[in-house]
């Protein structure tokens, strides 16, 4: 939406500076270590950050329509022991199915809550995150999930196999962040998720179903969860219950570094992609430098909170301010 | 009072907006002592003006001196430690908190490790409490008092840090006489203390009653300071308008159609009871009354955002049940909400976008929103409404208040709506804008269609109704037509007292 006629770069990075500060980490980074940039490293950032990176897309609708969700990370365990329980049980080709009808009801159920009968979305999801962790311990039993014979089923295909050279998992990711970068931007109904996000009084008074529109942008979290746990049960055809735990603030880190703002109505998929990218290779970036990894956790969190203070700070012209 | 300083003074101040010139090189005093009037239609800078002074604007251009001492105001904080303080129309105060506490709240007096001191608290309360003549004391609970005590209650906190300047923004509105009383008597004493106060509002007999100067703003511009005692209404309403809006009486007349809209016995629980009223094709239908007369609710269980507890509503002669905003937009019933910012734009939107909202579903090539379509929507009302903007891709929060209401009212004539309801159509919007949409109005009840016009502006309702449907306290006073009615008659039936003239 930027006008073409804004000059200076003061306005440039109040509009694109999440784009700015990626190409500025992206030299510093390869000034400091030349092997930061070589091909293979990028491919392999890139690979690692789709897990994460599907699920960003799916919050991202959550988000711009106005909420959280805290349950994506939890919601990708429960997708990933389900689905490698049921392989062996009914076979790949019904389980996968079977996983993401379960999925899709359990992001259908907060959908529910949080759009049809208006309850706050922070809660709803932070409760969500526990109980669905209790869901997936009560269906593995507590125990570690594997598929009996690794070698011998096709299922690994979405973790681990390659098309024309390029990684299934970053396939997938891009794939899926064009449709949804085109429903988001382009229907009727992704005009209706900004509306509701930007101001749900507003889209009430202009006729928007407002409790409908919140209810899908959970089933496209709850989607892009579950494809998130068939590319990790894919990879590892064998998985802990725990596999997802921590990755919703991730997740919520990537959307915001993208731009999304937290009270709704702005961000794309294309920022929020910028955003996981961005913290993939700050992530990659630190460790190349030789810090240990858990390092990564405090620089993260210190980035995101210079992102959104940096965000608010453009919106309102000066660094602090007593009022909103 | 010549001899004196101001106690307060702004100068050259200047402050614009994307679009808009807010305060265009203002200047503005008040010495010790005085009462002085800061008057404007909405829209003429006043909030602008006092939010530069209580620190949550930056000028762009401007000085603000205390005692001929310039100062910066940043903060809200720093205005009152500059002895500025602000009594607020909407009151900014914790219910679940004593009188005491909200007093010298950030300020509680402390003993050792922290603790509060409620002996002094309460008593350094009281103390002020009583120079201000209440019936209530320091450990009342706040959510328990009346608007105006609760007003007390602001006045109060001003008093805590010795003020050179209080400025009242519109105190009165929600004020009984009885409490106007006490509220002027306050504000009669903080003058003989030698405080300077700024007194907002709209309401002439007391700018008249109570004030020494009155200054007027118009289109962000100050427009002069007259002396009240050697002024007179019609004097500030011309330095306030400017040129003469037309607000003569509608006397236009043109065939009228079938009746569009009717509405039986209506009632919804304690807001509205046994409304009935209908509107023809080609009609404008005023609705008068105070604010909380039920007006906006009415208007809201015809559009499906209610539900009625009783009643029938007819279209086209066919009795319909509207339970959301969906099926009143199929059945052709469209709303432009009350409040423009809350209810009718997401401001953070381009203008195109805000205008097809209802119809996104509508504008579609294939699967996708066509953008070709959009546009030729957005440009045909962009020209049929005079919409002044740089694009459509311009946010609507960027656009003065008359152009954010042509984009209301664009987005649903788009619709084509039998029943068009406008619920304060030029509320916040300039004088210019007013009368174009007043025309607009006019106009669009000429092609036909129904219009039913909801204000608490008396000269707007007489200028663009054929009919007025008088409202007090829920329920119909009256039904006139644009004929027979007069001031002194319409003001008799919206305050529900036959015969007795309101203030």
């Amino acid at each position: 939406m930027a006008e073409l006629t804004t000059k200076g770069l003061g306005k440039l990075l109040a509009r694109q500076g999440i784009l700015v500060a990626f190409v500025v980490f992206m030299i510093a980074f390869a000034l400091a270590n030349p092997r930061f940039i070589a091909i293979d490293n990028i491919s392999g950032v890139i690979r690692s950050s789709a897990i994460l990176g599907v699920m960003a897309l799916g919050v991202t609708f959550v988000v711009i329509g106005g909420n959280l969700d805290l349950s994506v990370g939890s919601m990708m365990s429960f997708s990933t022991i389900v689905v490698l329980d049921l392989h062996d049980k009914i076979g790949p080709s019904l389980a996968i199915p079977a996983m993401f009808a379960m999925t899709l009801a359990l992001g259908g159920f907060i959908g529910f809550l949080v759009g049809y009968l208006k309850l706050n979305s922070l809660i709803v999801t932070l409760g969500m995150l526990s109980a669905i962790h209790g869901l997936t311990l009560t269906w593995s039993g507590g125990k570690n999930m594997d598929i009996a014979d690794k070698e011998g089923t096709w299922f690994s295909v979405f973790g681990q196999g390659s098309i024309v050279g390029i990684p299934v998992p970053i396939l997938m990711f891009a794939l899926l962040a064009v449709v949804l970068s085109i429903i988001l931007g382009k229907t009727p109904f992704g005009r209706k998720v900004y509306a509701v996000g930007g101001n749900g009084t507003a889209a009430t008074f202009s006729g928007i179903p407002r409790a409908r529109v919140v209810f899908m942008t959970y089933l496209f979290s709850a989607f892009c969860v579950a494809t998130a746990g068939l590319i990790q049960a894919s990879r590892s055809l064998g998985s802990q219950n725990t596999v997802g735990q921590g990755l919703e603030l991730e997740v919520l880190a990537a959307v915001i570094l993208g731009g999304a703002s937290l009270l709704g109505g702005s961000g794309t998929v294309f920022k929020t992609v910028i955003g996981v990218l961005i913290l993939g290779f700050i992530q990659n970036g630190l460790l190349l430098m030789g810090l240990a990894f858990y390092v990564q956790y405090v620089v993260t969190w210190i980035i995101i909170i210079l992102a959104v203070w940096l965000d608010i700070a453009a919106k309102r012209g000066r660094l602090w301010s007593p009022i909103a | 009072m010549t001899d004196q300083i101001p106690a307060l003074r702004l100068e050259g101040i200047v402050k614009t907006f994307p679009g808009v010139r807010a305060l265009d090189n203002v200047s503005f005093e008040v010495m010790p002592g005085e009462v002085h009037a800061l008057m404007g239609e909405n829209g003429a800078g006043k909030s602008t003006l006092m939010k530069v002074l209580g620190g949550i604007h930056d000028p762009d251009e401007g000085q603000i001196y205390i005692a001929e001492k310039p100062v910066v105001m940043t903060s809200p904080m720093q205005a009152k430690a500059n002895g500025v303080v602000f009594i607020h129309q909407e009151l900014s105060l914790a219910d679940e908190l004593s009188v005491a506490e909200n007093i010298f709240l950030g300020e509680l007096p402390r003993r050792s490790f922290g603790r509060v001191d409620w002996q002094t608290l309460y008593d350094a309360t009281d103390a002020i409490l009583k120079t201000l003549n209440v019936g209530f004391n320091a450990r009342t609970r706040l959510g328990d008092l009346s608007i105006a005590n609760q007003q007390m209650v602001e006045i109060a906190r001003a008093l805590t840090v010795d003020p050179r300047a209080v400025i009242f923004d519109e105190p009165t509105a929600s004020l009984t006489d009885a409490e106007k009383v006490v509220l002027f008597k306050v504000i009669a004493d903080l003058q003989s203390r030698g405080v300077g106060v700024i007194y907002i509002s709209h309401r002439m007999e007391e700018i008249f009653k109570i004030t020494d100067r009155i200054s007027v703003l118009r289109d962000g511009q100050y427009r002069g300071t007259l002396n009240t005692a050697e002024t007179n209404e019609e004097e500030v309403t011309h330095l306030m308008i400017g040129r003469k809006l037309d607000l003569s009486r509608n006397e236009s007349h043109h065939e009228m159609g079938d009746v569009a809209l009717e509405v039986r016995n209506l009632s919804c629980g304690e807001l509205f009871e046994d409304v009935s009223f209908s509107v023809r094709r080609g009609e404008v239908l005023g609705f008068y009354g105070l604010v909380g007369a039920g007006r906006t609710e009415i208007a809201e269980t015809i559009f499906g955002l209610r539900d009625p507890s009783s009643g029938q509503i007819f279209l086209n002669g066919e009795e319909v049940r509207i339970h959301s905003p969906q099926d009143a937009i199929r059945r052709g019933i469209s709303l432009v909400p009350e409040d423009r910012k809350a209810q009718g734009l997401v401001l953070g939107m381009n203008c195109r976008d805000n205008m097809t909202l209802p119809q996104v579903d509508d504008m579609t090539a294939g699967p996708f929103v066509s953008d070709g379509a959009e546009v030729a929507i957005f440009d045909q009302y962009r020209d049929k409404l005079d919409i002044r903007t740089p694009g459509w891709r311009q946010l609507v929060g960027n656009l003065s208040g008359g152009n954010q209401q042509k984009i209301v009212i664009g987005k649903w004539l788009s619709m084509h709506p039998e029943v068009l309801i406008v619920d304060e159509p030029t509320r916040g919007i300039d004088v210019g804008s007013k009368s174009e949409i007043h025309n607009l109005i006019r106009e669009l009840a000429a092609q036909g269609y129904a219009v039913i016009v909801i204000s608490s502006e008396m000269p707007e309702v007489l200028h663009v109704s054929d009919r007025i449907v008088a409202m007090f306290s829920g329920k119909v006073m009256r039904e006139f037509t644009s004929e027979e009615v007069t001031e002194d008659s319409l003001i008799q039936a919206i305050s529900g007292i036959s015969g007795d003239k309101v203030a």
